[in-house]
């Protein structure tokens, strides 16, 4: 139906961080948007907002109750995948896990896992089969500096995000010959309403904006980097974080 | 909860704020009902005294509230959420042949900002001030209460929002009623004068034809030179934007660039540059509108101190005598500012019972904070304003008396029971008591 305009999907789409993405696709010119969100109002909104800033653009919504019901999240790639490829996927959702109700509440720890780690991954899997078949697209996976090395403030988005790290670098190798693109992009700490209760007890530090987040994102997607790293200086900061001997590490209170 | 210190634009203090972000607008009643009242909106920040603060307290950010509702291109009308910026607005309008009708000197503040102090721009005297060009507005009151108001629709509710300070509840969503423009290319004319009464006469016989006016003003030279700016839209077809980002002033120095010894250089340099470009050209929006929006923050200029701005207006009657008074008073002093604007309002009513602009001369200045003297000299400018009959801008206000401020505002009892008791900010314990 809009078969010349490029097909783009954001799952995730009410973060604010893919909104801004989906801001930053939609000022660059005509493109078909598929909006893929947990909360249809919210993302009903999300979509007003770029059809009046992009009347030229296709905006859809589509409505996924449950993110970690791996089946249910087979099945609606295979459909939306079903009559045509899709040309960038942007998988963005997330929630910031309270790291000690994940040490007290083993059930929290394990939803927060899921959520941040297995479904962005099931989600990366149904559309890298898609994929796979029409030989083209990009698929992007937002990370987070946080999946680079564990620490003890928030371990368990560390371990779901570093999750989805090594998941992207084993896609990466088996699209090496392909001409379909893995992204992985590791924000830093951006100023969200996700890391507003960081911002709020003071905890925040410099957080990057979430426009020039975007910024960032959209121009590595757009390029089919590898690895993205949101604003760009935490690449330095993570390699020196990484490489961190343990004795030194386990001394710092971060 | 800890607290997070914020700044306003002037950057004269800096205290703890307990800090909540506004993201979504079926969510704002119970956010507002959850937090520490009393409380206050906080959108960009752009203001440069106290209006947008309330230390110790919460503050409602609403950067995030930054959707598009709707825009009909065929009748100009746009329904956002209040914390969309009015550069997103001229971006995303002028493509489309609309504009904002009345834009006042940075682009980026938000809507709910502009509504709240009811800003002005070059074109009073066409165009009116912010407000008049505002069809509805919807207010929550921290009692969760939702109330939507127009000038057709609960009009007194409307009357009190509009230039209301914050205080009459948060504004979550607007709409405005954009206008026609060719396109966002200006035609100016840039005219020297010498001295008020030169000005006076300038602005004048511009009245008629020019849509935009306004000057600059020498406050460091004797009687006043200046450069009067005029302008209008201007149809030049398909001319690129031009290109240039702007630049970040870097740091914040350890003491003002804005001093005695660099003013008067300054200023003169500033007034022989632009007299050479004298006579008319043709001027992109964003530098015509908004010049100092291509130095992002440019208030770290004044130093760790921070400094005053001092906007006034004085009825057209005894006008030429205040402003001259007022030169006096700050050659005087001799302490000086850089950003002196001198415009004119025009005869119109106003939109809101608070509302600054009156018919009268406005003149715009800022003053480093050089503590007791910048305090004794901006009491001395109080003074010819009170008896000029005129008005302080409590948008850019961070010291003025209470008595001038109740001389000033006519209506502000009228205003008071519109109040919302769960918002305060510094100016209102300030000004109004609470």
């Amino acid at each position: 139906m809009h078969g010349n305009l490029t097909r783009v999907v954001v799952i995730g789409a009410t973060s604010a961080i893919a909104e801004h993405c989906a801001r930053l696709w939609v000022g660059k010119g005509a493109v078909e948007l598929t909006l893929v969100g947990r909360d249809l109002a919210k993302t009903e909104r999300v979509a007003a907002d770029l059809r009046v800033r992009s009347p030229q653009s296709v905006v859809l919504v589509q409505h996924l109750a449950d993110f970690t019901d791996v089946t249910a999240v087979a099945d609606f790639v295979a459909r939306l995948t079903a009559d045509r490829p899709v040309h960038k996927v942007l998988i963005a959702h997330g929630s910031l896990p309270d790291q000690l109700e994940c040490e007290q509440e083993l059930s929290s720890m394990a939803e927060a896992l899921r959520i941040n780690g297995v479904s962005p991954v099931a989600f990366a899997e149904a559309f890298a089969l898609a994929m796979e078949k029409s030989q083209f697209g990009t698929l992007a996976l937002i990370g987070s500096v946080a999946g680079d090395r564990g620490r003890k403030s928030n371990y368990v988005y560390g371990a779901a995000k570093g999750l989805v790290t090594r998941y992207a670098e084993g896609l990466q190798h088996r699209f090496a010959r392909s001409p379909v693109k893995v992204v992985l992009i590791k924000p830093g700490p951006t100023e969200t309403p996700m890391t507003a209760t960081m911002r709020e007890s003071g905890k925040g530090g410099s957080m990057a904006r979430v426009e020039d987040v975007a910024a960032t994102i959209v121009r590595g997607v757009d390029r089919g980097s590898p690895v993205i790293y949101a604003p760009a200086k935490w690449a330095l900061i993570m390699f020196v974080i990484r490489n961190l001997p343990r004795f030194v590490f386990n001394k710092m209170d971060i | 909860m800890a607290m997070v210190a914020v700044s306003s634009w002037g950057r004269l203090s800096r205290e703890d704020h307990e800090v909540r972000a506004l993201s979504e607008l079926p969510d704002v009643p119970s956010l507002i009902q959850a937090s520490r009242l009393p409380g206050l909106v906080y959108g960009m920040g752009r203001s440069y005294g106290d209006v947008c603060l309330n230390p110790g307290g919460t503050l409602w950010r609403t950067a995030g509230l930054d959707r598009f509702i709707s825009f009909d291109t065929d009748n100009g009308r746009l329904v956002c959420e209040a914390g969309v910026l009015l550069r997103d607005i001229q971006q995303l309008a002028m493509p489309h042949g609309w504009a904002l009708p009345v834009t006042p000197g940075t682009q980026i503040v938000t809507v709910g900002g502009a509504i709240a102090n009811d800003v002005h721009g070059k074109n009073h005297h066409v165009m009116g001030s912010f407000g008049d060009n505002v069809l509805g507005l919807r207010l929550i009151r921290t009692n969760g209460e939702m109330l939507d108001c127009g000038p057709d629709l609960q009009a007194p509710w409307f009357a009190a929002t509009v230039g209301g300070l914050g205080l009459t509840g948060v504004i979550v969503q607007a709409e405005l009623q954009l206008r026609r423009v060719h396109g966002p290319w200006l035609s100016t004319e840039t005219l020297p004068y010498s001295g008020v009464d030169e000005f006076c006469q300038l602005a004048d016989a511009s009245e008629a034809d020019w849509e935009y006016t306004v000057s600059w003003i020498d406050c460091m030279s004797k009687g006043g030179r200046g450069i009067f700016m005029r302008a209008n839209h201007a149809d030049a077809g398909q001319l690129p934007a031009p290109k240039g980002k702007p630049r970040t002033m870097p740091m914040v120095p350890p003491v003002s660039l804005v001093n005695r010894l660099s003013l008067k250089p300054f200023n003169a340099l500033y007034f022989h540059m632009n007299r050479m470009k004298a006579g008319r050209g043709l001027d992109y929006y964003q530098s015509f509108f908004y010049p100092l929006d291509n130095l992002l923050e440019w208030n770290r200029m004044y130093g760790p101190k921070g400094f005053f701005q001092y906007q006034s207006v004085v009825p057209r009657a005894v006008g030429k005598d205040a402003i001259k008074e007022m030169l006096d008073v700050i050659s005087r002093s001799g302490q000086g500012s850089f950003l002196a604007v001198l415009k004119t309002f025009g005869d119109r009513h106003a939109p809101g019972m608070m509302s600054f602009p009156q018919q009268g001369l406005t003149l715009a200045l800022d003053f480093p904070n050089r503590g007791d003297s910048t305090g004794r000299l901006l009491m001395r400018l109080d003074e010819v304003v009170r008896e000029a009959g005129g008005r302080i801008y409590p948008a850019k206000d961070a010291r003025m008396p209470r008595q001038l401020f109740v001389a000033g505002y006519p209506r502000l009892s009228e205003f008071l029971a519109y109040r919302d008791p769960g918002i305060s900010s510094a100016l209102s314990r300030r000004l109004i008591g609470s």
